[in-house]
């Protein structure tokens, strides 16, 4: 309890009665500023809780008077951006994918566009910049099996490799060593003769024997002499790139068990302005035909 | 030298505390007019300083239909400085270096040479100053008038002159901050912009920020910036020496100072200081010369053209304040004379050091590339293979073209074995030399392939450089950069 309240003799101001060990304790009042500061930073917050969210109830809140909402002005921000690129959009949709280069404007449009739906979609396969990894085809350099013009890529993308899709790219090649159309020591010579093809051929093999047998099974779909065929999508077995790698292992499991990669769809998931803006931007990483 | 500020008298409650204040009072100064050399030479001056301030921005300078007209325009958006027939890039910016280099070292020259005159005549702070002085003493009268007015009552007079006067000096100001945005925009476009409300809010945002300093500056702060705010006083110091001519009272023809009698038959001897403080009250930031070379002291000589009307007044010769250096002061206090020394070590420096910074900007202005040539490699991938084995690296090329005219560059490849290139989306076929078109007074940006196989890979990366060449006018310049390939910590 105060006890003594007396007025100090340097500053002229009261005392707060307190003393403790002779040390007594100034009752110097707020200053005005700080104290009218705090009063309007009460009434600042009395105003906000009537005019936004503020009260929690039991099974919701009260939404303030003027019924502000971050997730209704979120919507309305997407809403208004899309009616906003609605223009350019529509105008990309319209034009053929081969004149959206003519079109400095769009195109300029198109591969930004693109460069972001290629990282939202494509990267976590293709890789960052396309430059693919083994199963998944390198976007980025100009070895392509489905064909890399404009419109390879814009079909490719809208339909995808074994998809499911009624239009999707599909090829098959046959499981010569799980289904027994080769025998085990074939497929090493066969295998043997495709390294040569890769230009990592084996002195010793028996060439002539492989030779014989890829006439047989591989060159109908990879041709005669390993060029490939882009209509029925056999990857070209000449060439330095080759999409699950190079070593002799690689290519026996292969021909013996393929793997068959699957790319989606993207028309389920993008619009087609999208897709266009995609088949632009792998086209420019450098490898586009 | 160091008068800072006169410590305030401590009131009766703090005297018991018998400490210095922490801060002195500001003491309101009221310069009185003037009439001598000094006065219309600071007119002029200021007169000059304003003109070309105002005017500046309005002369036209023709480059070319579609190019900027505006003889000094620094084009942000476009990023070009223009100054007359000069022109220049961002890439440019040492220029900026150098300009304020040569600007320090006149700074520096000046003021070891005859002192602060920057401070008492060309300062922008010293230019509205005045101006705002001036403004004031139209309205509200001169020193003893506006003293009596503050000190006394409110009134309808006080009332209106107070208005006005505040009403003048914001209208200049802003007037200044108008100005101001005319450097960084085409000034009869951005005027017309301004006042139908179409300019950007950069725009307003600065004149009304060059108006409230200008205002609150000129206006308000006056000797305060030069004292506390500025940091030139306190280093000038540095440069004056004993050999500067510098505003300064002759204390030995001026003391013993005093009012009376000068006949041989006054009990007293006094100087020829007559202790009317016309000398402190002329003085724009209110201290006293007598008391010898001052941090506070501008060198604007209007102490001296006031002495002067007194001493012509009571009859004694004229420059009892006169400009002078402190060692012939010392001297003649002795009964010697001494010669006038420009020539000293530190004015020699400086000279050097101005001419050298000089020439080095004018060779650097005269040989201007035209061209240059910046190269970046991707950073991902850092190499790609292709199917025929070679490796395939991606490069951003920017070649800046500083001529007015489109341009054809060749640009050749050196240190690849093998080597081809191609620009992106453009031709198909690799080839040894690249044709590529930069636009007049622009940056050409191209993505360029170059195809290699290089023999060996140090750390998986090769040196290489591009060259590029102005197939019509021959210049020629290069650029270092790196092929990339596997093997080494670069590619895996
Ligand atoms: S002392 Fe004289 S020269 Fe110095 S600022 Fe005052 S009036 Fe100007
Ligand atoms: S104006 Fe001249 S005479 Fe008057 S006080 Fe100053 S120095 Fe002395």
């Amino acid at each position: 309890m105060p006890t003594k309240i007396e007025k100090d003799s340097i500053s002229g101001q009261d005392t707060t009665g307190h003393e403790w060990d002779g040390l007594k304790e100034l009752n110097t009042p707020l200053p005005k500023w700080w104290l009218y500061t705090l009063y309007a930073t009460c009434v600042w917050a009395v105003v906000w809780c009537v005019l936004y969210p503020s009260v929690p109830g039991i099974s919701g809140y009260f939404p303030g008077v003027l019924g502000a909402s971050t997730r209704v002005q979120v919507t309305n921000d997407v809403k208004a951006l899309a009616a906003q690129r609605a223009v350019t959009m529509d105008k990309l949709t319209a034009t053929p994918i081969a004149e959206v280069r003519q079109d400095p404007q769009l195109m300029a449009v198109a591969t930004t566009a693109g460069r972001i739906a290629f990282a939202n979609n494509c990267q976590p396969c293709h890789g960052p910049s396309g430059e693919g990894r083994p199963g998944y085809p390198a976007l980025a350099g100009d070895a392509w099996i489905w064909g890399g013009k404009l419109a390879d890529l814009q079909q490719t993308i809208t339909y995808g490799i074994r998809s499911g899709h009624p239009d999707a790219r599909v090829s098959q090649m046959p499981r010569f060593g799980a289904d027994g159309i080769l025998k085990p020591e074939e497929i090493a010579q066969v295998a043997d003769y495709v390294m040569t093809l890769y230009g990592k051929g084996t002195a010793g093999a028996d060439m002539a024997k492989g030779r014989a047998i890829y006439g047989e099974n591989c060159a109908a779909c990879h041709g005669d002499n390993g060029e490939g065929k882009r209509d029925v999508g056999a990857p070209a077995l000449k060439g330095a790139v080759h999409l699950y790698g190079d070593s002799r292992e690689t290519v026996r499991a292969q021909i013996a068990n393929p793997r068959q990669g699957v790319m989606p769809n993207w028309n389920q998931r993008l619009d087609e302005a999208t897709i266009k803006s995609l088949a632009l931007y792998v086209h420019s990483l450098g490898g586009g035909e | 030298m160091s008068r800072l500020a006169k410590p305030r008298k401590p009131s009766a409650g703090e005297e018991k505390m018998s400490e210095a204040p922490l801060y002195a009072d500001r003491v309101r100064v009221y310069p009185r007019a003037v009439h001598g050399p000094a006065r219309t030479f600071k007119w002029a001056v200021l007169v000059i300083c304003l003109a070309v301030y105002y005017a500046l921005p309005w002369i036209r300078w023709d480059r070319g239909p579609g190019r900027a007209s505006q003889a000094v325009l620094l084009d942000l958006q476009n990023e070009r400085f223009y100054f007359f027939n000069l022109e220049f890039w961002p890439q440019d910016i040492y220029y900026l270096t150098g300009a304020l280099i040569l600007g320090a070292v006149s700074l520096f020259l000046v003021t070891s040479l005859a002192g602060r005159v920057w401070c008492g005549y060309a300062c922008p702070q010293t230019v509205w100053t005045d101006l705002f002085m001036w403004v004031e003493q139209r309205i509200e009268g001169d020193r003893n008038a506006r003293m009596r007015r503050d000190q006394g009552p409110a009134s309808f007079d006080k009332a209106w002159r107070k208005v006005a006067k505040h009403a003048v000096w914001l209208g200049v100001a802003f007037w200044t901050g108008g100005a101001w945005i005319m450097y960084y925009a085409d000034a009869p476009t951005v005027t017309r912009a301004f006042w139908t409300g179409q300019a950007s809010s950069a725009v307003y945002g600065f004149a009304f920020l060059f108006t409230a300093t200008t205002y609150v500056l000129a206006g308000w702060a006056r000797e305060q910036v030069c004292t506390y705010m500025c940091p030139w006083p306190r280093f000038q110091a540095a440069m004056l020496d004993e050999q500067s001519f510098i505003v300064t009272y002759q204390g030995w023809r001026g003391e013993p100072r005093g009012h009376g009698k000068r006949d041989a038959a006054a009990e007293k001897k006094l100087g020829d200081c007559v202790d009317c403080r016309a000398c402190v009250n002329v003085c724009p930031t209110g201290i006293d010369i007598r008391d010898g070379v001052q941090l506070e002291c501008i060198n604007c000589g209007l102490c001296v053209d006031a002495c002067n009307e007194i001493m012509v007044r009571t009859g004694q010769p004229k420059w009892l304040i006169t400009w002078d250096t402190l060692a012939r002061q010392k001297a003649r206090a002795e009964g010697r004379r001494e010669p006038i020394r420009l020539l000293r070590a530190r004015t020699v420096i400086y000279v050097a050091a101005l001419l050298l910074a000089g020439t080095v900007m004018g060779v650097a202005l005269a040989t201007r590339a035209h061209i240059e040539l910046s190269v970046q490699h991707d950073r991902a991938p850092l190499f790609v293979k292709v199917r025929d084995g070679a490796l395939r690296n991606g490069y951003t090329v920017k070649i800046v073209n500083k001529t007015h005219e489109a341009a054809d560059f060749a640009l050749s490849l050196q240190g690849l074995e093998a080597a081809g290139m191609a620009v992106a989306e453009e031709n198909d076929a690799r080839m040894p030399i690249l044709t590529l078109t930069a636009e007049a007074d622009s940056v050409g940006t191209f993505r360029v392939l170059v195809f290699g196989q290089p023999a060996r890979l140090v750390d998986g990366s090769q040196d290489i450089t591009f060259t590029l060449r102005n197939a019509a006018t021959g210049e020629q310049t290069s650029y270092r950069s790196v092929f990339m390939g596997p093997g080494g910590r670069a590619g895996r």
